[in-house]
């Protein structure tokens, strides 16, 4: 402690990580200090648990902010329209507070046009903009960033909802631009110019990530990668053309150039004869998205199989049992699977894709950490082989398509089979659960997963018990989101305390009352008891009716101001308006 | 192939608030009627016939996909989809709603009526036609047939819940079940789509428009392409506005047959039920259920909850529309 400011701060210039560096402040008072003022790079989890006001006061020389919006349950439409995560509060304060801010990134959150022009005419020194499942801003937003931010080395769109006027956006990056590095318009879908696109690709010798978005032609994907064959990441527009040979050597050639390409997404309606001309980065791809590709399990094998370093993998059920074998086979690095449902409104499979292949996929592949898997039916059997087979795994989530579908084989509960998963996942960091549950899931779920951080549960439980082994047994529990199951006060009013240890809880469709909503807010002023009902009309409902949705998260920006009116914080105050 | 329907107990899935054990079939019950999905499972075609991609050896293959549980809302293969779709279960047959139709008493608890969208089609029956509505506009007319052979019984209004709640072949999807993201809906409509089409543009992403209603405080959005029908949107519509009456129009589902009555819809309407309407890329107002969904997604730029007493206007001009 006896060293000089500039040596600590030296020494902190080495602890990246967000939890490292908030440790280092909590050592002394002088620690505490020196270390603010040298910290460059924000998180904030929940954009609403502390102000910009309180963020500027605090770290006065930041570079980076990251910060994320709604609850996750948004992506699934479970948030209403205008419940919040507005960007602008904080684009103001950072705007006149942090003129050399050079990162951006931000998630769920709800973004304007004039939110991005001020961003791109504030900071001199803008590199990176990342705006991860946002909304509210247009192609004209997207025009001002390209056109005014010199520097712009990243422009990141991944899933956001873009109101697209029109392509023009991309041509208004000026001929001086030649710092890009990264760009994903992937959810883009109007077409853009495609000279203004191959000329900037053109003159950016550093574009390492280039996304495209579905209305690139493949007959013209050739054209780009000839100029981009640094790549490492790409992702390709539509791919499906004419069947013509010219195209198709075109294709070949130009990616048998691409020495650098790790990871290929895109692949928008795939034409199967198309395929091969991708075969010669195959050895080399670490990271494989085929997720939109309706491709047939034959076609989706013969890729992956030529994949031996492959450690990701997105694909769509078409792959069945057999491909996950095949990838078992063949890929032995993989870290990381997922498996999303073609059809998943259609109860009858329309694919042989079972718990067989995530089986087989837990056996071959020793590396595997983090599965997403929707299937239609499962067994107890199963999740413990794979259990046993992956004690590893950090993240499952496993979603059987049909709510409540128990033990294909036994009609029983599947608890046993999720017991297994936490009992022998001893790292298990994320969890999602699906299929019919009792209590007592929760209970080996509260005993073994202790060093869970964020659980999602639906149509599951039976009694508050579930919830109550939930909380109080889970140690490391960050984020919980709960829907439709049959938890209400009694497990929320017995463990008030532990929802101040987590950033946030969902329920929506469950039992807790309005009364117990209000008597929790009063018990715990520093979190944030919000009340969702679109039903209208909250002042005049009794205390025992059950509430829609209900968001709670810790704070310390007291309760916010920015809400529709079907959305209500309890009153902290013990004499509350009747 | 099996035609031994029995009633089913279905979870209240649709407007599943609070759990309720009791809801829970018991297994046997299910596993006994797990067969009986094949059958009542939305085919497009000629009854009896099986479309050529189907491959009959890919289904069942084994002892355990018998016993699938049927509690799962079953819809329709998406428009165009049964076409291109890889590999369906084998099950040629027409779709048959006796336990659709037995099952209506056992409706618990639904909001009165569901959407029904006014639509092409010259079929008197109202309720027939709301299933109608549900196929897609490559559906031929012997496909419609078959359901004819199954004529629905009781109310249009039992109907309307039965579809929306109990009925296996249309329950209304959860809303937020299964958690995929919108954009990932649709994968298979927006693909097979583009596989047929000449000179359209690709389409991605989502395509979210504004949804209001006549005295309702706040606007909604919904992702058309999240839905791949008129009833799905329905059902998800009338979720999303439930606190508010919603009455019934008529429902004359149906590709091909565009025309739509003014004097059968003003029947239809006059209850001052609400209706749905549409504003289209030209900016005129339009009745939801006139046109084929791909065509409806391509060309509306918002929706709108309207009483069916203010719409009535529009039914000519939508009929008009549809004759260009």
């Amino acid at each position: 402690m006896g060293f000089p400011e500039e040596v600590l701060e030296h020494v902190f210039s080495f602890i990246t990580s967000h939890t490292d560096r908030n440790v280092v402040s909590l050592v002394c008072k002088s620690w505490y200090e020196i270390e603010r003022w040298c910290r460059r790079r924000i998180f904030v989890g929940n954009c609403y648990a502390v102000s910009p006001a309180m963020m500027i006061r605090r770290f006065p020389e930041v570079r980076s902010v990251e910060l994320k919006g709604k609850p996750h349950f948004a992506d699934f439409n479970l948030v209403p329209d205008g419940w919040g995560g507005y960007f602008y509060p904080w684009i103001c304060e950072m705007a006149r507070a942090y003129p050399w801010l050079e990162e951006i990134k931000l998630k769920r959150m709800v973004v304007t046009d004039d939110n991005l022009e001020l961003i791109s005419k504030s900071f001199k020194n803008f590199k990176v903009l990342v705006l991860s499942s946002c909304e509210g801003f247009s192609t004209h937003g997207l025009a001002a960033i390209a056109a005014n931010c010199r520097n712009l080395r990243e422009l990141d769109l991944r899933e956001s909802e873009v109101e697209d006027l029109s392509g023009h956006w991309l041509s208004h990056f000026p001929d001086s631009c030649t710092s890009l590095q990264s760009l994903n318009m992937s959810c883009l879908s109007s077409e853009v110019s495609f000279s203004a696109l191959q000329r900037l690709i053109a003159r950016s010798p550093n574009l390492k990530t280039l996304r495209l978005n579905r209305a690139v032609p493949l007959e013209k994907l050739s054209t780009l990668l000839r100029r981009a064959p640094q790549l490492v990441e790409l992702g390709t527009g539509a791919y499906s053309a004419e069947i013509r040979p010219d195209v198709y050597a075109n294709l070949t050639e130009a990616f048998s150039r691409c020495k650098e390409v790790k990871g290929l997404s895109g692949f928008w309606d795939v034409l199967p004869s198309y395929l091969p001309a991708i075969y010669s980065v195959c050895s080399r791809l670490t990271s494989l998205n085929l997720s939109y590709a309706t491709i047939q399990s034959p076609d989706v094998t013969k890729i992956i199989t030529q994949c031996p370093n492959l450690q990701s993998l997105s694909v769509l059920d078409y792959i069945e049992d057999t491909g996950l074998n095949a990838l078992s086979l063949s890929c032995k690095d993989l870290r990381e699977l997922r498996v999303f449902p073609s059809d998943p409104f259609v109860a009858n499979a329309n694919v042989s894709l079972t718990e067989q292949g995530l089986v087989a996929v837990s056996e071959g592949c020793s590396k595997l950490q983090s599965v997403l898997y929707f299937c239609r039916q499962m067994s107890n059997s199963a999740l413990t082989t794979i259990a046993k087979n992956r004690p590893n795994l950090t993240c499952f989530r496993l979603c059987i398509l049909e709510p409540r579908a128990p033990d294909y084989l036994t009609f029983e509960p599947l608890d046993v089979g999720f017991g297994a998963i936490v009992e022998h996942c001893k790292q298990l960091q994320r969890l999602s659960l699906s299929g019919l549950l009792t209590d007592r899931v929760f209970e080996y779920i509260g005993k073994w997963a202790k060093k869970l951080e964020m659980l999602s549960i639906a149509f599951a439980g039976d009694s508050d018990l579930g919830l109550h082994h939930v909380l109080s047994g889970c140690d490391s529990l960050r984020k919980l989101e709960i829907r439709d199951c049959p938890f209400g006060d009694k497990a929320l009013l017995a463990n008030v305390s532990k929802l101040e240890t987590m950033r946030s809880l969902w329920m929506s469709s469950c039992s807790v009352s309005l009364g117990a909503c209000k008597r929790l807010s009063q018990k715990m002023p520093r979190l944030n008891v919000e009340v969702i009902d679109e039903q209208g009309d909250l002042d005049s409902r009794p205390d025992n009716c059950h509430v829609e949705k209900l968001y709670i998260y810790r704070t310390v920006a007291g309760p916010r101001f920015d809400m529709p009116s079907f959305i209500r914080t309890m009153d902290q105050n013990p004499t509350y308006r009747s | 192939m099996n035609t031994n329907l029995t009633e089913r107990n279905y979870l209240g899935l649709s407007d599943c608030s609070s759990v309720d054990s009791s809801n829970v079939p018991c297994i046997s019950e299910v596993n006994k009627n797990s067969l009986n999905l094949k059958a009542t499972e939305l085919r497009l075609g000629l009854p009896g016939s099986q479309s050529p991609e189907r491959d009959p050896e890919s289904s069942l293959t084994s002892s355990e996909k018998l016993d699938e549980k049927p509690l799962f809302p079953l819809l329709p293969s998406v428009d165009g989809i049964c076409s291109s779709s890889p590999k369906t279960v084998v099950s040629g047959h027409k779709r048959i709603f006796t336990d659709v139709m037995d099952s209506c008493s056992e409706v618990k608890g639904l909001s009165e009526g569901n959407w029904l969208f006014s639509g092409s089609g010259s079929e008197s029956d109202p309720s027939k036609s709301v299933t109608q509505g549900k196929f897609s506009s490559n559906s031929n007319v012997n496909g419609m047939v078959s359901l004819g052979d199954q004529p629905a019984k009781g109310t249009t209004t039992n109907l309307n819940k039965v579809i929306s709640s109990n009925s296996p072949a249309a329950k209304a999807q959860v809303v937020g079940w299964p958690p995929v993201r919108s954009f990932r809906k649709n994968i298979l409509a927006t693909s097979s789509k583009n596989h047929d089409e000449v000179d359209g543009k690709p389409c991605s992403g989502a395509l979210f428009v504004k949804v209001s209603m006549d005295g309702a405080p706040y606007l909604r959005k919904v992702d058309l392409r999240g839905y791949s029908t008129y009833q799905q949107l329905s059902s998800a519509l009338e979720k999303m506005f439930t606190c508010f009456t919603i009455g019934q129009c008529g429902s004359q589902g149906g590709p091909g047959r565009e025309n739509l009555s003014e004097s059968k819809l003003r029947d239809l309407l006059h209850g001052s039920g609400y209706v749905l309407t549409y504003e289209d890329k030209d900016g005129d107002w339009m009745l939801v259920g006139d046109v084929p969904w791909d065509m409806f997604i391509g060309s509306c730029k918002r929706l709108k909850i309207m009483k069916g007493s203010d719409a009535i206007g529009l039914a000519p001009r939508a009929t008009e529309k549809s004759k260009n």
